[in-house]
């Protein structure tokens, strides 16, 4: 390899569904830097914070799975093995498991963030080599709410607008959806049109009020798994009001009159009790949305991860169809994916409920169309389990084997609990994954070494339909392979034992193949994109689909769908259904009165497994907290910082507490990345609700009923090292399975490094603290204050003035004055008098703006000096980079005003 | 009626406090007589070691002058050592000859350098580290001399080290152990110790044993050669080995001694006419080589001297300075401590500060300080009184004077906003 010249090559950022081009700039095998791809239509150069730091996420270190691991039984730990040898060891248990037991008693949990390549093969090997539909994905989790949203209502699994529309839309309707912190460069489009269009109207739905909701006219903070009611209540408003489109509705549409009988129910008077919104701010959502000339609305995990989730969806596209805000510029449905193909997996049948082409399984014909194309007698009939199914039946014992791939079920899985108990009850758990970090790790048999971005090709689906390239900058390291390699690899092998004339169903030299079999599935399909490839996709870039064959641009491809009224239902009419409004899942009760939410951080992606080893994206947000109002901390005796054990029917955490004006009373809220890697206990989806939606099968992550009581331990430990995150995190992994609160973060302070939070009785045995110590690296300490009769050990080492560790136990109050002394390389004048905690409060500033390092304390200097928005861009530079901070850099302003107009 | 006499053998320090404190007590109840072998009025012992780095001179460390002997009425007999006591008669007879008579005689006659019984022990420049004529032979030999060896790594060692360095000597330490000052300091402070020492340029050679004191050939000496087979070059040799209570002259007459002048609680031998303070005495098994206890034996033997018959000398909590400018170290009581004791540590390695308190049954029974003794007198304090330190223990390695950090144990880590 040319080790002299930088290569650029053009990708696609692995994070979320937005699927913003970048250009990989590597030498020498190494990627030296990450950059957003002007020419791509869907971010025109745009990156946020997690998308400008992907090349710190890229590593051939310990923080990778280099080879393949087995462990013979379970009291043992796995061992390195010859990939050759894992695939055979995949494939023998595999093979003798359904000879045994059957087909159905292997089950595949698979991910939204896999290439459609990789589903294809997977799929194919699910269905036509094993013979079962036990196969879905982390989309389970995500957006099958959404498909089913859209398949009942508009009759395919399509979002019908695309990012465009953002500059066409005089309102916009965001439910559901922290947009600032999920989809930061959609939003980033989005405050630009409303920058040059400041009249458009833009109303957020969501129980609190996120950074989105900067950009909003209108706040709903809407309580809870109410959202139904409030769609049924703003369609009463606009039918009352005549802002419904009846020619739309006659000539496009059927079944408005059922939803019209049952919306009478939901005047917004009645509606506001349910919703927790005033009337009158209904009403006005309603007739903005109804008067305007063009209605756009965005919506994810807000509407979808609920018990009711379809219901929601429905309820949502509705009120575009009986306004006719859908299949014209600005206007349309928009559900924002999470995951960045969880849209191809979808095409490509990757989920037990989908078969290729936007297919079903239930369906005989459709059986039989994909059986035809892939050259097999016949697909399996026996519906298959979707994921909170596919555990249960591992618990049940009906699953034997699990292999799961590029996903962290061990944190991501609601009910915690369970999904470990399931982990355990299976004979064989094959965990096919690149990071050595995940929590699922701990439960694998054999571990599959897997590539990753940048070192995999293939090609992905945006929210907008968008099919983009992803391509290898660099060779993969170790012994590390692509998915579609290692699945058909094992394929072949098992083919092999119990279907030999089977294994040529795998045989593919490359991704194009394997792309061009998928893509001749979508034929004839509301997807269709068969007339597409890679000659094309490399020539003219990434195209939406459908993208059909032989059709011109204007028939045959698809800006925005059904333009004409048209829908891909059998009477070419969308269809309006009487929609129930079910409460949540769980209400609240004296023992667990608190209504809990969950959410994104700003900087950080799903299990962290990737985003978490960029020390920078830890600045935001630098450790787990339960956040709640601060009249509910008042409530229950708490004060900022303090630790709370937090409780649903299903498991706890303990957490400190951090007041969020931006809640309602009566509610708290935890950040959705935090599992046992980086807390004690099994994570804070040991709290969620698996219950699930009965169409989507989408269990309801977004809302349980929860109990809280402060916790007041004696002890308590606070440490610091500074080095590779990764080798300390695996050095200090067991700390958090010792103390009933522990906390692993990884952390920038200092450069690089992570730090440790523990607390419980007191009564610590002087042989546990001298563990920690040398855990810590802390046994020749360069000062230390210790009384061990006091369960006190706290001890530092430096280089001269620079920290390399620290530990402090009993009282941690030194801590602010240490991170101080990391963050800075400052040192105190006498590092005892700081151990002994006398060196006086401190202040510590927290990173808002992470591209430039601009504090908050910065920020509210400059505001406090009278600058203003644009004044900061230009003097501290913050918000100029990728702009991921400009919504809190506004709300610091906004408050600031709002501070100085209340004083009198 | 006649007054009564008393004879003072030793002009030092234990004896002139014993006299001050008579003196306040009762001044008049007695003729004093003061025999002292040196030809100086009392003068600072401890302050020996900064005369000899020059930081003080001789006329800054005297502590009785000629004028004060004569302005309280105290017969003195400088340079003039007394070799034998008639206590049937009640005599003392100094070494010119003269007999002097007593009522109460007070025996201060201190201690001497122990020099080790080694060939060459009494080659010219081998000196000790006890008195004015020492330190003006080290003085003089520094102007003189390039090398300098100090057998021995205690106090008194390491202060002649330091001011033969502070001279312009090159110096090397010497020592039998592996860790200097061992009687005052655990391990770690000992290596602060000794690094701070390196520091300034002094040279250590530990774990030695010396075989032998080298003839340069003219009768001076060369140089020192150890158990090891190993030899150093040396101009000068101090040795600082330790001391020995003079004892000689209290057990030519009888008096019970053992390793010191036996005395009881009230500072009496076992001769009642006869009363001992100071380096020379032996009280419950202790012989003291500091000032601290010398002032308080002084005290307790002047009040049944004056005839008030109150008071009792219990032994006291010992505590150790060493007198080089910028080293500050302090130990007291049990400072190593033992499986029955807890203790605190605190060490700031860089800024060169080292504490650890060991505490039994919720009292403080020792102390090891380095770098910052500030507290040394609180924690002496604390350990002489016993006191409980339940309380206190918070603040303890703070110090005396630590505004109280109260308030809440457990201060919030982050203020964490999204």
């Amino acid at each position: 390899m040319d080790t002299a010249t930088v290569q650029t090559t053009r990708s696609i950022c692995c994070y979320c569904g937005t699927g913003c081009g970048v250009r990989i700039h590597s030498q020498g095998g190494q990627v030296r830097d990450i950059s957003g791809d002007e020419r791509h239509p869907s971010n025109l150069g745009k990156l946020c914070s997690k998308g400008r730091a992907l090349a710190a996420t890229v590593c051939q270190d310990g923080s990778r799975i280099l080879t393949a691991q087995w462990r013979p039984d379970r009291t043992t730990p796995r061992r390195a093995i010859a990939l050759e040898d894992a695939c055979d060891l995949a494939a023998a248990r595999l093979a003798e498991t359904i000879v045994m037991h059957g087909p159905d008693a292997v089950g595949m949990y698979l991910s939204g963030q896999l290439l459609t390549e990789d589903y294809a093969v997977f799929n194919k090997l699910a269905r036509a080599l094993i013979g079962t539909n036990n196969i879905d994905t982390n989309s389970r989790l995500c957006m099958s709410s959404a498909v089913s949203g859209y398949k009942l209502t508009l009759g395919a699994d399509a979002p019908p607008a695309c990012y465009e529309d953002v500059d066409h839309a005089e309102t916009v309707l965001i439910a559901g959806s922290n947009m600032a912190f999920a989809h930061p460069v959609l939003f980033r489009r989005l405050e630009a049109a409303k920058a040059s269009r400041p009249d458009m109207k833009i109303i957020v739905v969501d129980p609190r009020r996120t950074d989105t909701c900067q950009v909003a006219d209108l706040h709903l903070p809407i309580l809870p798994g109410t959202d139904v009611a409030l769609f049924h209540a703003m369609l009463n408003v606009m039918v009352r009001d005549g802002l419904i489109n009846a020619d739309y509705i006659a000539q496009h549409t059927e079944g408005f009159e059922i939803l019209e009988q049952r919306i009478q129910a939901f005047a917004p008077d009645t509606v506001q009790d349910i919703c927790g919104i005033p009337a009158q701010d209904i009403v006005r959502a309603a007739h903005w949305f109804g008067g305007a000339r063009a209605a756009l609305s965005f919506y994810t995990m807000g509407l979808n991860q609920s018990s009711s989730g379809t219901a929601k969806n429905t309820a949502l596209i509705h009120l575009h169809l009986a306004t006719g805000q859908i299949g014209r510029p600005g206007t349309g449905p928009f559900s924002l994916t999470g995951q960045p193909n969880a849209m191809g997996g979808r095409e490509a049948g990757g989920m037990a409920t989908l078969l290729p082409g936007h297919r079903d399984p239930a369906n005989a014909r459709h059986r039989d169309e994909v059986a035809r194309l892939w050259g097999v007698d016949s697909l399996p009939s026996r519906p298959g389990k979707t994921a909170i199914e596919m555990f249960d039946a591992v618990l049940e014992g009906k699953i034997k084997v699990l292999w799961i791939a590029a996903t962290n079920p061990a944190q991501s899985l609601p009910d915690q609990a369970k999904v470990r108990a399931a982990l355990n009850k299976a004979e064989l758990v094959i965990v096919q994954e690149a990071f050595a970090n995940t929590e699922t790790l701990e439960y694998a048999d054999l571990v599959l070494p897997a590539a990753t971005w940048p070192e995999k090709s293939g090609t992905v689906t945006n929210s907008e339909r968008r099919i983009s390239r992803v391509r290898a900058a660099i060779a993969p390291p170790g012994d590390a392979c692509p998915d579609w390699r290692l699945v058909t690899r094992i394929a072949r092998k098992i083919a092999e034992r119990i279907a030999p004339h089977k294994t040529a169903l795998f045989d593919y030299e490359n991704e194009a193949q394997i792309f061009a079999e998928h893509a001749r599935s979508t034929a004839g399909r509301d997807l269709d994109y068969s007339a597409l490839d890679y000659a094309i996709l490399d020539s003219d870039g990434p195209q939406q689909w459908p993208y059909r064959p032989g059709g011109s641009h204007a028939s045959g491809r698809s800006v925005r769908l059904y333009a004409d009224g048209i829908f891909p239902t059998s009477s070419g009419r969308a269809h309006f259904h009487d929609t129930q409004y079910v409460p949540v899942a769980e209400n609240i009760s004296p023992r667990y009165p608190l209504r809990l939410t969950s959410g994104r951080m700003r900087d950080q992606w799903h299990t962290m497994s990737r985003s978490g080893l960029v020390p920078s994206l830890t600045r935001h947000v630098e450790e787990p907290c339960l956040y709640l109002h601060p009249e509910d901390m008042q409530h229950h005796g708490l004060a900022q910082g303090e630790l709370a054990r937090l409780r649903t029917r299903r498991g706890q955490v303990i957490l400190p507490v951090s007041g969020d004006e931006g809640l309602r009373p009566g509610h708290a809220f935890v950040h959705m990345h935090w599992g046992s890697g980086f807390i004690a206990g099994d994570g804070v989806n040991a709290l969620a609700n698996k219950v699930f939606d009965p169409i989507s099968r989408q269990p309801e992550l977004k809302h349980s009923a929860a109990g809280i009581e402060a916790v007041d331990f004696p002890w308590h430990a606070h440490a610091w090292v500074s080095g590779q995150v990764s080798m300390l995190r695996a050095r200090l992994r067991p700390w958090l399975r010792r103390f009933p609160y522990a906390m692993l973060v990884p952390s920038a302070i200092g450069g690089e490094g992570v730090r440790l939070r523990l607390a419980g009785p007191d009564g610590i045995s002087s042989a546990l603290l001298q563990d920690l110590v040398r855990d810590l690296g802390l046994d020749q300490p360069d000062a230390l204050f210790d009384d061990p009769a006091r369960g006190i050990v706290r001890r530092l080492t430096r280089n001269g003035d620079k920290l390399k560790a620290w530990l402090l136990t009993g009282n941690t109050r030194a801590c602010d004055a240490l991170l101080q002394w990391a963050d800075s390389g400052l040192a105190p004048a006498s590092a005892a008098q700081v151990l002994m905690g006398r060196s006086g409060p401190v202040q510590r500033a927290r990173i808002v703006c992470t591209c430039a390092s601009v504090t908050d304390a910065a920020i509210n200097e400059a505001l406090a000096q009278g600058l203003g928005l644009e004044a900061l861009k230009t003097t501290l530079k913050c918000g100029i980079t990728c702009g991921s901070c400009l919504p809190e850099v506004r709300r610091m302003a906004a408050e600031r005003t709002a501070a100085i107009e209340a004083t009198p | 009626m006649k007054k009564r006499r008393l004879v003072v053998v030793g002009n030092g320090m234990a004896g002139m406090r014993t006299v001050e404190e008579l003196l306040r007590l009762n001044p008049g109840l007695y003729d004093i007589t003061v025999f002292g072998a040196e030809p100086h009025p009392n003068y600072n012992r401890i302050l020996l070691s900064p005369v000899l780095t020059g930081e003080q001179t001789l006329r800054d460390i005297v502590l009785n002058d000629l004028d004060w002997y004569e302005g309280n009425g105290i017969t003195l007999h400088l340079g003039r050592s007394i070799t034998q006591i008639n206590r049937s008669r009640r005599e003392v007879i100094a070494d010119d000859g003269s007999v002097t008579p007593y009522d109460r005689l007070l025996l201060a006659t201190g201690s001497s350098p122990f020099v080790l019984p080694v060939p060459g022990k009494d080659l010219k420049g081998v000196i000790t580290f006890r008195d004015i004529r020492d330190v003006n032979l080290m003085i003089e030999a520094a102007g003189r001399l390039k090398r300098a060896v100090v057998i021995g790594g205690g106090l008194l060692g390491l202060e002649a080290a330091n001011g033969l360095a502070t001279r312009g000597m090159d110096v090397s330490v010497v020592h039998l152990g592996e860790t200097l000052l061992d009687r005052q300091l655990d391990g770690t402070a000992a290596a602060l110790l000794q690094k701070s020492l390196r520091d300034r340029g002094l040279r250590f050679l530990m774990g030695r044993q010396t075989e032998a004191i080298l003839d340069n050939g003219q009768g001076a000496v060369g140089g020192i050669r150890f158990k090891d087979g190993t030899e150093i070059e040396t101009d000068l040799v101090v040795m600082a080995v330790g001391i020995r209570p003079n004892t000689a002259l209290a057990h030519a007459a009888g008096i019970h001694t053992e390793r010191g002048i036996v005395v009881n609680d009230t500072m009496q031998t076992f001769d009642p006419a006869i009363y001992a303070v100071g380096e020379c005495v032996s009280h419950r098994g202790i012989a003291y080589g500091l000032v601290a206890p010398l002032f308080e034996q002084a005290k307790v033997a002047a009040n049944h001297l004056a005839m008030f018959g109150i008071g009792r000398y219990a032994g006291s909590a010992t505590s150790t300075k060493l007198k080089v400018t910028g080293i500050d170290l302090f130990s007291a009581g049990d400072f190593l401590g033992g499986p029955h004791t807890e203790v605190i540590t605190l060490a700031d390695y860089m800024g060169g500060v080292y504490k650890k308190l060991v505490i039994q049954d919720g009292r403080l029974v020792g102390a090891c300080l380095y770098g910052d003794t500030l507290d040394g007198a609180w924690y002496l304090r604390l350990i002489r009184e016993g006191t409980s330190i339940a309380a206190l223990r918070e603040q303890l390695m703070s110090g005396e004077d630590a505004d109280n950090f109260a308030g809440r144990d457990h201060v919030p880590a982050l203020a964490l906003q999204e």
